[in-house]
């Protein structure tokens, strides 16, 4: 990377402030800075205002105290040998985060809107920093969403694995699929560029995500057509993630490595497209 | 020359919104481009600041190529949107740390340096609070500390002053001049109010329908057109053989309205 010549106008120009190396490291080293400090800007807005995070809460109570309540009583689903609260809390989290990470593209064109997102293209940040730093932004956000369902967790004696092991996992996979879906809400609002048009798109795709997935039945119970959707869902990957790290004796269908691999390489991919699509989002 | 463009052009669809325009800037001058709502300026900007590609022609800002060295192009200049572009739930010092990060300002200097822009735009006071408290006019000056922590050569104002009362006007533009004549920042910007130019630029292009009509100083437009008592919207008249009132569209004036709510 080139410097402008400081002497091409003398005494005219003032110094410019920032020199930029060229070597890889302090490259990286400028990549994770500017990332993390998209994701801090999030976080202190969240600090100042956490009221959102309060109501978030109350739906997927709703799913657990009344659906997954009256459900268990019935005994109809197959989950191998759980009891259905605990078959089903894994599939809550992991819908109340993409609940809300598929309407992130709300905010992208929000801040589109007011000119916010003018200022970030404008300066020398890499495109794949903006998008990664606000996926991990949409992650932290849903830090909260597991303390909640924990919380109601132990409320309705759900059997919880407390190892330090587990609980790293249950938080990374949570920040994954809230990333994941956060950037294909970011790809989508970068298209579709007006909120009536994202709101449409938005409510479509949710009740097919969460209904083409493991998330409060098996698989085992779809019909063939179902099954394969639900294959090529990221969600059953999360909720098969987290059933077998958060639940003392869930399982996994898949396996953990094949549901780590698929959510962080079609993340990256998703990352990747986002860093191309997002500056359309201003045209 | 800081700014050179050559035939810049840019279509929407069947639209010509930016024809051919040829400019040039020097170090130091405050240079306006004039035109009513709808002229081109604030495609013209977008070129220039690398978030819309240009549909032929070229530019070069502060030496560097603004499709193939987009990057050192951002790196050289700060940027001031006509709409808002700080954040309502930050504080206004939050706001400027953030950027000074982005901008790879060195940690040990971040500090400072947030403080004394704070302190040179007159906010220190409220530093600590959120920007929703903020009045139109710290907003923008604000806006501007953000656009300038890098201390960038040229510095882009969209419309700075749109929206603001006459004195909240007068303290940005005190400011902005301030930031010339302390770091000799090139300025480039954009207005509709011609009485505002006229005071404020070394030299000004009008632009009408996407092209530029004419470029002079203001002093030199005003005699050019033979009266003494002339305005800069007189100029216009003469050159564009039209009136201010044309031009703009739907969308355009609903985002100017916005804005201006906003600021208010």
């Amino acid at each position: 990377m080139r410097l402008p010549e400081e002497d091409a106008h003398p005494g005219v120009l003032p110094e410019l402030a920032v020199s930029v190396s060229s070597n890889p490291f302090s490259l990286i080293a400028s990549f994770v800075r500017k990332t993390l400090a998209i994701t801090e800007l999030e976080a202190r807005k969240l600090s100042h205002d956490f009221s959102e995070l309060i109501t978030r809460a109350i739906q997927p109570a709703l799913w657990l105290l009344l659906f997954g309540t009256v459900l268990s009583r019935a005994r109809v689903i197959p989950t191998g040998g759980l009891p259905y609260l605990d078959f089903l809390a894994p599939g809550i989290l992991a819908q109340s985060v993409l609940f809300v990470s598929i309407f992130y593209g709300v905010a992208i064109i929000w801040e589109r809107d007011l000119g916010i997102t003018s200022k970030f293209l404008v300066s020398p940040v890499p495109r794949s920093a903006l998008v990664l730093g606000k996926a991990l932004s949409a992650g932290l956000r849903s830090i909260p969403q597991i303390v909640i369902i924990y919380g109601l967790s132990l409320l309705l004696g759900v059997d919880l694995k407390w190892s330090p092991v587990g609980l790293a996992g249950v938080l990374i996979t949570t920040i994954l699929g809230a990333a994941w879906f956060s950037t294909f809400s970011l790809i989508i609002a970068s298209l579709v560029k007006t909120r009536e048009r994202f709101m449409g798109i938005g409510q479509v795709l949710t009740m097919p995500l969460f209904f083409a997935s493991n998330a409060i039945y098996p698989i085992s119970m779809m019909p063939d057509w179902l099954r394969i959707a639900s294959r090529i869902n990221p969600l059953s990957y999360e909720v098969d993630a987290l059933r077998t790290l958060m639940i003392e004796n869930g399982s996994s269908g898949f396996g953990l490595t094949t549901d780590f691999a698929v959510l962080s390489i079609s993340a990256l991919v998703l990352v990747v497209v986002g860093a191309r699509l997002y500056p359309r989002v201003v045209l | 020359m800081i700014l050179e463009t050559q035939a810049l052009t840019r279509r929407f669809g069947s639209l010509t919104a930016v024809d051919a325009v040829t400019l040039s800037v020097t170090p130091g001058e405050v240079f306006g481009l004039l035109g009513p709502n709808g002229a081109g300026k604030t495609t013209t900007i977008k070129m220039l600041i690398t978030l819309l590609p240009p549909t032929s022609g070229a530019a070069k800002v502060a030496g560097f190529d603004i499709v193939h060295d987009a990057d050192n192009v951002r790196r050289a200049i700060g940027y001031v949107s006509q709409m808002i572009s700080v954040d309502a739930s930050l504080t206004g010092f939050e706001n400027l740390l953030i950027f000074a990060k982005l901008y790879d300002i060195p940690r040990k200097e971040r500090e400072t340096r947030v403080s004394e822009a704070l302190s040179f735009f007159g906010l220190s006071e409220v530093a600590g609070k959120l920007v929703r408290e903020f009045s139109g006019g710290m907003i923008r000056r604000l806006e501007v500390a953000q656009s300038t922590l890098h201390r960038p050569r040229l510095l882009f104002l969209d419309e700075p002053t749109g929206g603001l009362d006459p004195i909240a006007r007068k303290a940005v533009w005190e400011h902005i001049e301030h930031l010339r004549s302390d770091f000799g920042t090139t300025i480039f910007l954009t207005t509709h109010y011609m009485e505002e130019a006229d005071t404020l630029c070394n030299r000004v292009a009008i632009m009408h329908r996407g092209k530029i009509v004419i470029e002079d100083s203001p002093r030199r437009l005003k005699e050019s057109i033979g009266r003494r008592e002339a305005t800069l919207g007189d100029v216009f008249v003469y050159y564009a053989g039209d009136t201010l009132d044309s031009g703009g569209s739907y969308i355009e004036t609903s985002r100017g309205r916005r804005a201006s709510r906003r600021l208010a």
